[in-house]
């Protein structure tokens, strides 16, 4: 995957806009964002600010009302439909607060969810899915179902099905906020060895301070703009 | 196959909701089955009905009686290949519910005309030349255990002989089979001269002609000519094709096949609500966990297949067993009436038509909450979750 001037992910004016009623409620208002490979950034803001708007637009789940978004140079909104699934498929790893797992799939079968959309063979997803899992040290958990498993070790597995595909940007929505400090922390140790050790690039929507602190840059979203610091 | 497991595990969620959706299916195939067979044992004379033969019988109704000189009469008319009598016996074997047709026909003529009536060679000989010879086909033989060489007496409900006795005696002497599927073997022929000359009353009287005319695409005129030969006389004649003859003596039970269509269309809606509904709820209960397939890459295309599989899977599990359990339960138990229906089983075309409900049904049930999951909103999916 190319990148455009040295960005991995180029956000370009920027707008989001909800409808409620008549009501139009703006939630990005022409935001820019420049992230360079192998960066891992922090997301802050209070409630309501935009950030997880932000990042399902910086990772082709919505699209902006206006404004350009390139990830390695390829304007993901201009795409649409099928090409954006299959874009995100390729390019995107996502970790979410409540870890989404699928409760009737085991450990393992959670992780290769994402491989199913690639032409690997059984084999090779099952290989795929064996290193994820080492990774994220759940080797021995594989085939354990959701119920069975913390809380900090089911983020761990939905950290796993974010990077099986080897992704170009890995997106966590609030990884650490369902979570007890000492998990939390084991997360967050975590995406730091996956940016460090692997040279992930990560976006880390986040409340805590202290995660934020495991971040190489933070950046604060506020009234729909962006700022080095928070707002007062 | 890669995406088998998730549906698979999909229905798995809910097991008893999954089982209880299953079952209602399975009931409603089975009872398909069972329908199916019923209504071909009543219809079945519509189609293997000769389309060369006709049935003339009393313009006023089957019951009323006809000369016996009519069978030489109608020969004469130009079209007409044969013609021979046959006469309802209505005789009761020990007693009333036993019941099977009984019916007095000439047999060297009636076995011209029915080939498909298969019996052997001796069998066919011994009742040729004894009397009081009867032949019975395979159900009903197999029903009362008879077998070759037995007598069987049979009660008469009208027909009595040497001055008032109502029990005759039969030498069985052969057993028939059809030649193909749907031929009645429940019936129980015995001869006419042996019958005309022992009998009380109405001698030289027969009950209907069958005629087989020698070119069928020229039945309904033969027909019309043999009616308007016995026009104006003391009986006249009523000459209709076999199978509509039979359909008029089906139709006095009603239409048997739009009954049979109105109590399934009514099962059918009846599942396809309870199967759409339990898609409908289970794609409501998981619209997260459609949302995040999706985020990870799932095309509106793949999860509306997805939900769609598992509607056709759980239609299909349960239909296809129905059909099968009741395939096999017809073909092997046979008659639930103990050999009252001329046949039972469960007619090939059904078991298609089966088949294809089963699909239609599995489509028609996933279709929309497909739709509706296919067309599922990520961000605003994971922002409900959230």
């Amino acid at each position: 995957m190319s990148e455009s001037n040295g960005a991995l992910v180029r956000v370009e004016k920027v707008s989001k806009t909800f409808k409620r009623g008549a009501e139009k409620i703006h939630v990005l208002d022409g935001l820019d964002l420049s992230l360079l490979k192998g960066e891992f950034l922090a997301l802050m803001g209070p409630s309501g600010s935009g950030k997880s708007t932000l990042l399902n637009i910086i990772g082709g789940l919505d699209s902006p009302t206006a404004g350009a978004v390139s990830v390695g140079g390829e304007r993901i909104d201009r795409l649409s439909g099928k090409k954006l699934a299959a874009w995100r498929a390729r390019h995107i790893g996502l970790v979410f607060q409540f870890y989404n797992l699928l409760p009737v799939l085991s450990a393992e079968r959670n992780v290769e969810l994402p491989l199913l959309l690639t032409r690997l063979s059984g084999a090779e997803r099952r290989k795929h899915v064996d290193t994820a899992l080492g990774v994220v040290g759940l080797s021995h958990r594989q085939k354990h179902y959701p119920r069975e498993l913390s809380g900090g070790e089911q983020q761990r597995v939905g950290i796993a099905r974010g990077i099986v595909t080897d992704p170009t940007l890995l997106l966590c929505d609030e990884p650490t906020g369902d979570l007890d400090r000492k998990s939390g922390d084991e997360v967050l140790n975590l995406l730091a060895a996956l940016n460090r050790e692997h040279g992930k690039t990560i976006i880390m929507v986040t409340h805590d301070p202290h995660a934020a602190a495991r971040a190489s840059r933070k950046l604060y979203l506020d009234k729909g703009r962006l700022s080095q610091e928070p707002l007062e | 196959m890669r995406y088998a497991r998730l549906v698979w595990s999909n229905l798995k969620r809910k097991k008893i909701r999954t089982l209880l959706t299953l079952a209602s299916i399975f009931v409603a195939f089975i009872l398909f089955g069972c329908l199916a067979a019923v209504r071909q044992a009543l219809t079945a004379g519509m189609n293997v009905a000769g389309a060369d033969r006709l049935i003339v019988r009393h313009i006023v109704s089957i019951i009323q009686l006809l000369p016996g000189n009519y069978e030489a009469e109608m020969e004469q008319i130009p079209g007409v290949a044969e013609a021979t009598p046959a006469t309802w016996f209505g005789g009761i074997y020990r007693e009333p519910r036993n019941f099977f047709p009984q019916i007095v026909v000439k047999p060297e003529e009636y076995l011209s005309l029915y080939p498909e009536f298969q019996l052997p060679e001796d069998e066919r000989e011994a009742w040729f030349r004894t009397r009081t010879a009867a032949i019975v086909g395979r159900t009903t033989a197999e029903r009362f255990e008879w077998k070759v060489g037995d007598k069987i007496p049979i009660q008469a409900t009208y027909w009595t002989h040497g001055g008032g006795k109502k029990t005759w005696e039969f030498d069985l002497v052969g057993i028939y089979d059809g030649a193909k599927k749907g031929v009645d073997t429940t019936q129980f022929f015995f001869r006419y001269d042996y019958f005309d000359e022992a009998r009380d009353a109405l001698r030289g009287s027969v009950g209907w002609y069958i005629v087989k005319v020698s070119d069928s695409d020229r039945a309904a005129e033969v027909a019309r000519a043999i009616d308007e030969t016995f026009a104006n006389s003391p009986a006249e004649t009523k000459a209709e094709t076999e199978a509509a003859f039979v359909r008029s003596f089906s139709d006095q039970v009603g239409n048997i096949g739009a009954i049979m269509q109105a109590i399934m269309s009514a099962v059918f809606f009846t599942i396809l609500l309870v199967a759409g509904n339990t898609m409908a709820q289970s794609v409501r209960e998981r619209t997260g966990e459609l949302a995040v397939l999706k985020a990870v890459g799932f095309t509106n295309g793949q999860v509306l297949g997805l939900v769609l599989g598992e509607a056709l899977t759980i239609v299909a599990l349960g239909g296809f067993a129905g059909l099968a359990i009741a395939w096999s339960a017809i073909s092997i138990i046979g008659d639930p009436t103990g050999g009252r229906l001329p046949m039972f089983f469960f007619p090939t075309r059904d078991l298609i038509m089966g088949a294809l409900i089963v699909v239609a049904l599995g489509i028609v049930t996933g279709f929309l909450p497909a739709l509706q999951a296919g067309r599922l909103r990520i961000a605003d999916a994971l922002r409900r979750l959230a």
